[in-house]
C-alpha cells in the first residue's frame, strides 16, 4: 500500500493485472476501482484515466463511478483507516466517545488525514456489527466489543506501525451470537442437500412448491418470491448470449440488521444451495452475490466455499452429476452506499456504475442484470427457498401467518441482555420478543432500521408480521432512560448521508431536516422547525424517486407522534427562532484576534459586563 | 380502434400507445412544469417538478406511461404547493443571484419560481463552494447555477457522442463534473457547436463574450410566462439560438 502518487509507468503495471483480471470489461468498473485502490491506497487522477482508457469508458463516468461510493477515494487516506460504526446502538455504547478518545490519542482531528499521512479517524453508516458493539474498520476489517483500553492500545499500534496481522486476533473476533434458532437456524444439511432435492423435484415441481409455500421477501418489501421467480422464468432473453441471473443481494445496509452476516458465515452452503435451486428453478445458469463492502473480510471464506462446490459437483456444468443443468456463482463487492440495496441500485452498481435507483417499470425480473431477466432475492429468501426445496412448500406455508408464513430472523441490539440473532416464526408479539431477549425496561423499538416503524410501549402488544408490523430485520431496543430525539436525528443524517443525490426532493429534503435536528439539538429549535419537518416529510414520502426518500422521515414522523416531550424540551420558544446566530458567527474573529471580552460578543453576553459565553 | 386518452385534471387528452403523460399534455398544449426534461432527450424523471397524481398516485409524469382512462391531476393546490417546495429546494442547494444572472428571463428555474408564485427561498441556504471553470476559449461555467437535471450530460453523450460532461459524488454533494484529468472544460473536446453548449435550462453553460444581447425585460420569459409556452417547450430544439 502506498499513499502517494506513484509514477505512470509504475501505475500501469499494478493497474494491468487487475484491468486484465476482470477482462477489460467496463461493466465490472467497480470491482476494478476497488482492487485499484487496495494497489494504490487511494485513486489518483492519473489511475482514474488509465482505466477509463483500458476498459474503453470516457474518463468522467469512471470518477463520477469512483465519486459515488463512500469507500472509493479519490483524496489520499491514511495508511491507518479506521471507520467507526455511526448506528445509533454502537453510539448508546459509547462509540462517539471512543473515537474522540482515539483522535485524542492520535493528535489528529476527525476526518482529515494526519501530517505524516499515517492515519485518519471518522465515522461510516452502520457495519452491521450492533451485537457485539461498539464497532469499526481499520482498512476494511472488522474489529468489535471496543473499550477505552482497546483504543489505547489501537492508538500504540498504530503510532508504532504495527501491520494489522500482529494485532490482537481477539479484537477481530466475531460473533454469531444465535440466541434462538427455529426452522432455519436448526437446519445443519451436508452442502447440496436442497439443491439435489430440487433437481429431484424438476423445476415446474419446484416452482409449485414455493407458489404452495407463500414465501415473501425477506429484505424487507415483501413481496411474493415465486412470482418474481415465475415471471423472470416466463420473461424472454433478449441478449447475446441469452441469459437469465440470480442475484442474491447481500448488501445488508438498513441499520441495526445484522442476520445475513451471519447465514453468510455460517450457513453458506444454504444460501449457495438456494441460489443454485433458483437458478435451476427459472432456467439461469448464473448466480451473482452482491457483498457489501463493509462485509468484505468475509470474501476469502465465501471464495473458498464456492471453490469446494466446484470441486465437489455442486457449481459449473453438470450440477450433482446431472447433464446440462449449469450454474456458477460469483462475488460482487459493493463499496459503501446503502441505495444498493435497493435492487434496481444494486443492479446498476452490479453493472459498474453509480448506484442510482432505475425507472420502474421495466421490473428487473423482466430487465434485469445487463438487460436480461434477473431475480433479486435477499440472503435469507435463498436460505428459505432451500429448505422449501427439501422440505415442502406446504410444510413452510405451516409455519408463521397465513399472509407472513414462514419464520424470520431478527437482528435484536440496543438495550437488551441477550442482542443476537433470533428466529421466530411469523406472528410472534413485540412483547415475546423483549421479553426473551431481556429488554427490561423498553419504552421503543425501532423495527426494521430506520426506514421502518418506531413502536412505543403502547404498540408492544402488535405482531411482527407483514400484515402487523413488516420487518427486514432488524429490532433495536430503547431503554426508558434513551433520549429518542437522538436517535431519530442520528437516522436523519444517516439518510441525508446515504441519499443517492438523483432526485431533488430526497437529495436536497435529506440535508434540510438532518440540519433542522442539529438546530433542534443545540438549542435554536422552534415550533416552526418541527412544522418543517412535517412538511419535508409529506413531501419525500410521495415525490422521491426510491423507497429510501419514501421513508427517509419515518423516524421522525414517529418519534414526533410518539415521544414529542424529548422534541419539545430541547426548543427554545415556541415560535420562530433564527438558524443564523450572530454571536456565534463572531466566534471565527474572536479566534483570530485572540478576543473574549464582552464587547466582542453580540446580543446579551454584551450587554451583561463579565459575561462571556 | 378508438382514440385512447387520459383525463388530464378533468379534461380528455389523447395520446399514442408509447407515450408518457408529460408528451400527451405537451401535445395538447398543456403545461405540466419540468426541469430536466426536454423533448429531444430520453426523459430520466429526476427533478420531480413534473410530479401529477395519476390513478391516486404520486408519479413523474415524464417517466409514467400514459393509460387510456388514466386521471391524472395536475393543476391543483396541492400538487403545486408540492412543487414549489421543490422549487425552494433547488434555490437553496445552488447558488441562485437572479439580478446578476446573464440567464435571467431565459432561465427555467427562474420563470417557473414565478409561474408557480414562489416568493422567497424559504429555506436556510447552503451556499455551497463552486469554482466558477472558466479556462474554455468559448464556454464559462457557472456550476453555481447548476440543478443537476443531467441535459448536458444526455446532450454531450446521446447527441454529440463526447461524454462531456457526468455526474459524481452523491447526496448533497452531487455536482457536475467534465471529461478530464485537470477537471478543466478547456481540456476536454467542447465546443459551442456542441448540443450540449446550448441545453441547460439555467444559466450553468454561458457563451463568453456575449452578455447581455437582449436587454433583461425583453428576454423569452419576461414576455409570457413559461405557462403559456407550452406549444414552444414542446417543438424546442437544441439548435434554436437562445434570444
Amino acid at each position: 500500500m502506498t499513499d502517494e502518487c506513484v509514477g505512470a509507468e509504475r501505475l500501469g503495471e499494478l493497474l494491468q493485472p487487475i484491468i486484465d483480471g476482470h477482462g477489460g470489461d467496463p461493466g465490472m468498473l467497480v470491482q476494478i476501482l476497488r482492487e485499484a485502490q487496495e494497489a494504490l491506497g487511494y485513486l489518483p487522477a492519473a489511475a482514474l484515466t488509465a482505466i477509463a482508457r483500458a476498459v474503453g469508458l470516457p474518463r468522467a463516468r469512471v470518477e463520477g463511478v469512483a465519486g459515488f461510493y463512500s469507500f472509493l477515494h479519490l483524496q489520499p487516506v491514511g495508511r491507518y483507516r479506521v471507520l467507526f460504526s455511526d448506528n445509533i446502538t454502537d453510539h448508546m455504547l459509547g462509540s462517539v466517545e471512543l473515537m474522540d478518545r482515539l483522535c485524542n490519542r492520535l493528535w489528529i482531528e476527525r476526518g482529515k488525514v494526519s501530517e505524516d499521512g499515517l492515519v485518519s479517524v471518522d465515522t461510516t453508516s452502520c457495519t452491521g456489527l450492533c451485537d457485539q458493539g461498539p464497532a469499526l474498520l481499520v482498512n476494511g476489517r472488522a474489529m468489535t466489543r471496543m473499550s477505552a483500553e482497546r483504543i489505547d492500545r489501537i492508538s500504540e499500534m498504530i503510532r508504532a506501525e504495527l501491520p494489522l496481522d500482529d494485532w490482537p486476533r481477539e479484537y477481530f473476533r466475531i460473533e454469531d451470537n444465535i440466541r434462538r434458532r427455529d426452522a432455519l437456524l436448526n437446519t445443519c444439511w451436508p452442502a447440496g442437500e436442497a439443491l439435489r432435492a430440487a433437481l429431484a423435484r424438476g423445476p415446474e415441481a419446484m416452482l409449485a412448491e414455493m407458489r404452495t409455500s407463500n414465501l415473501r421477501g425477506r429484505g424487507g418489501a415483501g413481496f411474493t418470491t415465486y412470482i418474481k421467480w415465475e415471471s423472470a422464468r416466463r420473461a424472454p432473453c433478449r441478449g447475446e448470449p441469452p441469459e437469465r441471473y440470480i442475484v442474491c443481494n447481500a448488501d445488508e445496509g438498513e441499520p441495526g440488521t445484522f442476520k445475513d452476516r451471519v447465514l453468510l458465515s455460517s450457513y453458506t452452503d444454504l444460501l449457495f444451495d438456494g441460489m443454485s435451486v433458483a437458478g435451476f428453478t427459472i432456467g439461469a445458469t448464473r448466480g451473482l452475490l452482491y457483498l457489501r463492502g463493509e462485509y468484505a473480510y468475509l470474501l476469502p471464506a465465501l471464495r473458498e466455499n464456492l471453490a469446494r462446490r466446484r470441486r465437489d459437483g455442486l457449481l459449473g456444468t453438470a450440477l450433482c452429476g446431472q447433464d446440462g443443468v449449469c450454474f456458477d456463482i460469483e462475488i460482487h463487492v459493493g463499496a459503501g452506499a446503502y441505495v444498493c440495496g435497493e435492487e434496481s441500485a444494486l443492479l446498476e452498481s452490479l453493472e459498474g456504475k453509480r448506484g442510482v435507483p432505475r425507472i420502474r417499470p421495466p421490473f428487473p425480473v423482466t430487465v434485469g442484470y445487463r438487460g436480461q431477466p434477473t431475480v433479486v432475492n435477499n440472503v435469507e429468501t435463498l436460505c428459505k427457498a432451500a429448505l422449501i426445496a427439501v422440505n415442502g412448500g406446504a410444510w413452510f406455508a405451516g409455519l408463521g401467518t397465513k399472509q407472513s408464513t414462514g419464520t424470520k430472523l431478527l437482528s435484536i441490539s440496543g438495550d437488551v441482555e441477550m442482542p443476537g440473532i433470533y428466529d421466530y416464526p411469523f406472528g410472534v408479539s413485540v412483547a415475546q420478543v423483549l421479553n426473551e431477549c431481556g429488554a427490561g425496561n423498553a419504552q421503543a423499538v425501532q423495527i426494521s432500521g430506520p426506514s421502518g416503524t418506531c413502536l412505543g410501549m403502547h404498540e408492544f402488544s402488535r405482531h411482527v408480521a407483514f400484515e402487523d408490523v413488516p420487518t427486514a430485520g432488524a429490532f433495536m431496543v430503547f431503554g426508558a432512560h434513551r433520549d429518542m430525539f437522538e436517535v431519530a436525528r442520528n437516522f436523519a443524517h444517516f439518510f441525508a448521508h446515504e441519499s443517492c443525490g438523483f432526485c431533488t426532493p430526497c437529495r436536497v429534503g435529506t440535508s434540510l431536516v438532518a440540519n433542522c435536528m442539529d438546530k433542534i439539538a443545540d438549542g435554536h429549535g422552534s415550533q416552526y422547525d418541527i412544522n418543517e419537518i412535517f412538511k419535508i416529510h409529506r413531501l419525500l414520502h410521495v415525490a422521491s424517486h426510491c423507497g429510501l426518500g419514501q421513508s427517509a422521515c419515518n423516524p421522525l414522523f414517529d418519534t414526533l407522534n410518539k415521544f414529542r416531550p424529548a422534541y419539545e424540551r430541547r426548543l427554545r420558544s415556541l415560535d420562530f427562532e433564527p438558524a443564523f446566530d450572530l454571536d456565534q458567527a463572531l466566534a471565527a474573529a474572536r479566534q483570530m484576534t485572540g478576543r473574549d471580552d464582552p464587547a466582542a460578543h453580540f446580543g446579551l453576553a454584551a450587554r451583561v459586563p463579565g459575561v462571556t459565553t | 380502434m378508438t382514440q385512447q386518452s387520459i383525463l388530464l385534471d378533468g379534461l380528455p387528452v389523447p395520446f399514442e400507445e408509447g407515450q408518457t403523460i408529460m408528451d400527451a399534455a405537451m401535445a395538447a398544449e398543456i403545461f405540466i412544469p419540468h426541469l430536466c426534461h426536454h423533448p429531444e432527450f430520453k426523459p430520466q424523471g429526476s427533478c420531480k417538478l413534473c410530479t401529477v397524481k395519476a390513478s391516486g398516485r404520486y408519479v413523474s409524469a415524464c417517466t409514467m406511461p400514459a393509460r387510456d382512462g388514466m386521471e391524472v391531476e395536475n393543476n391543483s393546490p396541492d400538487l403545486n404547493d408540492k412543487r414549489r417546495t421543490m422549487l425552494q429546494m433547488l434555490f437553496v442547494e445552488g447558488n441562485h443571484f437572479c439580478p446578476s444572472c446573464e440567464k435571467s428571463g431565459n432561465c427555467m428555474l427562474q420563470a417557473l419560481a414565478y409561474e408557480l408564485e414562489m416568493l422567497s427561498p424559504h429555506f436556510n441556504q447552503f451556499y455551497p463552494n463552486r469554482p466558477l471553470d472558466a479556462s474554455h476559449p468559448q464556454v464559462l461555467l457557472d456550476f453555481n447555477r447548476c440543478i443537476l437535471c443531467e441535459l448536458c450530460v444526455r446532450a454531450s453523450r446521446d447527441v454529440d457522442g463526447k461524454h462531456v460532461f457526468s455526474l459524481s459524488g452523491r447526496g448533497i454533494t452531487k455536482h457536475l463534473i467534465v471529461n478530464a484529468e485537470s477537471g478543466r472544460l478547456a481540456d476536454t473536446d467542447f465546443s459551442l457547436t456542441d448540443k450540449a453548449a446550448h441545453v441547460c435550462p439555467v444559466g450553468v453553460i454561458l457563451e463568453k463574450r456575449k452578455g447581455f444581447a437582449v436587454p433583461i425585460g425583453q428576454r423569452r420569459y419576461d414576455v409570457d410566462p413559461i405557462g403559456m409556452q407550452v406549444e414552444r417547450l414542446a417543438h424546442r430544439t437544441t439548435t434554436e439560438e437562445e434570444i
